[in-house]
């Protein structure tokens, strides 16, 4: 607890040094850094802190009636030393959310901040380890190449947050130590959009939840599915939900950021001559901008059919619900699915007939702030998953527990041997589990 | 291209055209699974006889009874585990639909030990076709006739676009786990579980470990030495020890070895009678490579009990082991034999340094009268499952998670706990799609206003709202 209300207070008391440094990192919006980076946290240590006492409870299970006059529960222990390694796209939140998890489940902690965003980086590493007990908690810095001597070490539990490239060697060294793992990697995002809903609604939320970080976001919707009729009227929805979001000049708008990097600047703006260019297409080496864009007219072979990561959205034309969902299912299993339509039906049967780390039926990403669901990927977009009490168990280990009393032997004496045929039919008949009025 | 190449493949369409996802074909494959067991039962004994002289009530009792324990409780439960979870919401998804949904992961495989060939095969088999997946069977090839029999009988009772069998070895199976696999649920030794999470990284397959360790077992002063040696003997020579969660060693105080000692020996010879080797209830050894490594072991410390061999039949005597080095090999290695040996120590804290020095064990046990002294045990080391003033009986209850911790494994299973390991979780939110005015206040340009009440409307609260 006393660790938790460390937490908390770090993020009460360094709101301000915390906007300073993501706005420096990726320029992000005060809104948007409240939003998805401080409250978020805050919530999930104010969520353990309520909860810690339940959670650690010994959870009951019921019995046979071999076991009947025995105590079984399952006990939730920490697992010892836990590595937690963070991106840059949300420093704040997908280092210290796992944080959180790890510390309530009793482990000691290890954190690895990205040093692509640095100056979050430096907040974490200078600051957060005065709120906490630096016996049971260290940051480490560095790169990859500190990265992998880092995993050479042993833990007994290693959480990773990036690409999927990156995953398979964090699992691999795991793999060394028998080390378990959470990996919460990354995909291209599928956003099907039937004929049947308003354009200009559909438009403003895939708006929001596209450019919001300027797209760096891993379940952000990373392409579009629709009819060429929708496309049709899906583009001047769109640029109107981005002139009423960012102005005539996104540029000097301050709700957008940056990219991070000159590295995945380049990278985006390669993005950029995918296709044909319907709205933005516009960037600046200077100031690392890459201006809100729509691509349509893309083939499933261009580069752009990477995981975007980025302020730019790809609409491609399918001719039927049916060849959406083929589409879909012949790719890698993303770490979230869209569909927006008026008709339910429609909308489950996205759901249905596909597979995702995670679903949003006419919505974004809102789910991200429900604690109550488990957030995690499927097949290459991650294992595991966590938030709120996902995470106390995701960082637990589960140990079956009986207490059998230390007498009565009369009774166990029938599993004795020398084994007789009428000892086997009620060791039998005791194992299966039916709750009996004998005892 | 490989052997397993076409199976895979096969089982993949499979998969694909959704053939599994429904309740009616999982609970008719779980039934010819109980069908399979009903109906082959003696076949089944007399295979376990074969490969580990099993008696009838052992091979009932671990192999087969629980077995269909499983199916039974999967029949039973199938439609309630697979329904949608609902979750509590917030302020801003009131109007929502927030649940869990669970889906298969897809092709599944499952590679199984030699020590309960039927139990540890078919178990996960239960949960993962519960899940709705298609399964990849991979028996262990030492325990000969129980992977003829599930080579080739059990495919008749299962559909066999979604099911398939491999055979082969240590070299098959590398071959095996170069495939892609949905998931992969390995039981066996902790050196040849890193090569199946290795392989398994390579393609970021999901995997439950279930290993082995050496399970310490803490008798106390207090307590009955002939109901704990009853127990202790019972659950050490069980299948001729070859028991992932058997107790492995015991930690005591001298003057209660020289109490255990004898008491074991009224066990032992109660069980299996003076002459334990022509006892119809004692196994034998799975294989000469075993046989001779567990011969090795009798020359550690003094042979208390037993020590005798005869490899001949692979028998080794129930056998009792004092005065053991830590150094030695009897405490370097996971037993696996009807072999125990008893350690002396002069008190509990250092019977829990030692038992904390070392690899967390998939099974732990404390014997004493003395309630506070069998929590101290549980709560200050960690393992897999404990057990208090008794042996593994924490494995029959399937309402319990059945898994390692550390080097005995990751990941866990038995009864729903199957289901839930073989399924993606994944996280649904359904929203209306109008109601837009609602949203705008999220939307940029951002206000302090807007701000505030959003921050309002996503705490965990649940309210019930009446303004809406």
């Amino acid at each position: 607890m006393a660790q938790l209300e460390g937490l908390g207070r770090f993020f009460q008391e360094n709101k301000q040094r915390l906007q300073d440094a993501l706005a420096q990192d990726l320029q992000k919006s005060p809104f948007e850094l409240d939003m998805s980076e401080i409250i978020l946290c805050q919530n999930e240590v104010d969520l353990a802190l309520k909860n810690l006492q339940v959670w650690m409870k010994d959870t009951p299970a019921s019995t046979n009636l071999l076991t009947k006059l025995d105590c079984a529960f399952t006990r939730k222990e920490p697992f010892g030393l836990v590595l937690i390694i963070g991106p840059w796209n949300y420093p704040v939140n997908l280092t210290l959310m796992p944080l959180v998890g790890a510390i309530a489940a009793g482990n000691c902690v290890i954190l690895k901040p990205s040093e692509i965003s640095k100056e979050t980086e430096k907040v974490l590493a200078e600051v957060l380890p005065q709120y906490l007990d630096q016996s049971c908690f260290a940051t480490v810095l560095g790169g990859p190449e500190e990265t992998q001597k880092l995993l050479e070490h042993k833990f007994d539990y290693i959480f990773f947050t990036g690409s999927p490239r990156v995953g398979k060697i964090v699992m691999a060294a795991a793999a060394k130590h028998l080390t378990p793992v959470t990996l919460e990697l990354g995909g291209k995002n599928p956003c099907y959009v039937d004929d049947n809903c308003d354009p200009q609604i559909v438009a403003n939320r895939l708006a929001l939840f596209r450019y919001f970080n300027t797209g760096q976001t891993c379940v952000a919707p990373d392409y579009v599915l629709c009819s060429p009729e929708m496309q049709e009227q899906l583009v001047p929805a769109l640029q109107n939900a981005i002139t009423r979001f960012y102005g005539d000049d996104p540029q000097h708008s301050p709700a957008l950021g940056r990219i991070i990097s000159q590295k995945h600047f380049k990278r985006l703006q390669g993005l950029l001559s995918c296709g044909r260019v319907a709205i933005g297409g516009q960037s600046d080496e200077n100031n690392l901008y890459i201006a809100p864009t729509v691509l349509v007219d893309v083939q499933e072979t261009e580069k752009v059919m990477q995981e975007v990561f980025g302020p730019i959205l790809l609409l491609m034309t399918v001719r039927s619900l049916d060849e959406a969902i083929d589409f879909i299912n012949r790719r890698e299993k993303p770490l979230a699915l869209y569909a927006f339509s008026n008709n339910s039906q429609v909308v489950n049967q996205v759901l249905d007939r596909t597979s995702s780390g995670n679903f949003g039926g006419n919505n974004g990403f809102m789910y991200m702030a429900l604690p109550s669901l488990p957030f995690g990927g499927v097949g290459k977009s991650g294992m595991g998953r966590y938030h709120g009490k996902f995470s106390f168990d995701t960082f637990s280990n589960h140990c079956a527990c009986l207490l059998s009393p230390s007498g009565l032997e009369k009774l166990t004496e029938i599993r004795y041997l020398p084994y007789s045929s009428k000892a086997q039919q009620l060791l039998r008949w005791a194992m299966s589990s039916h709750s009996c009025t004998l005892l």
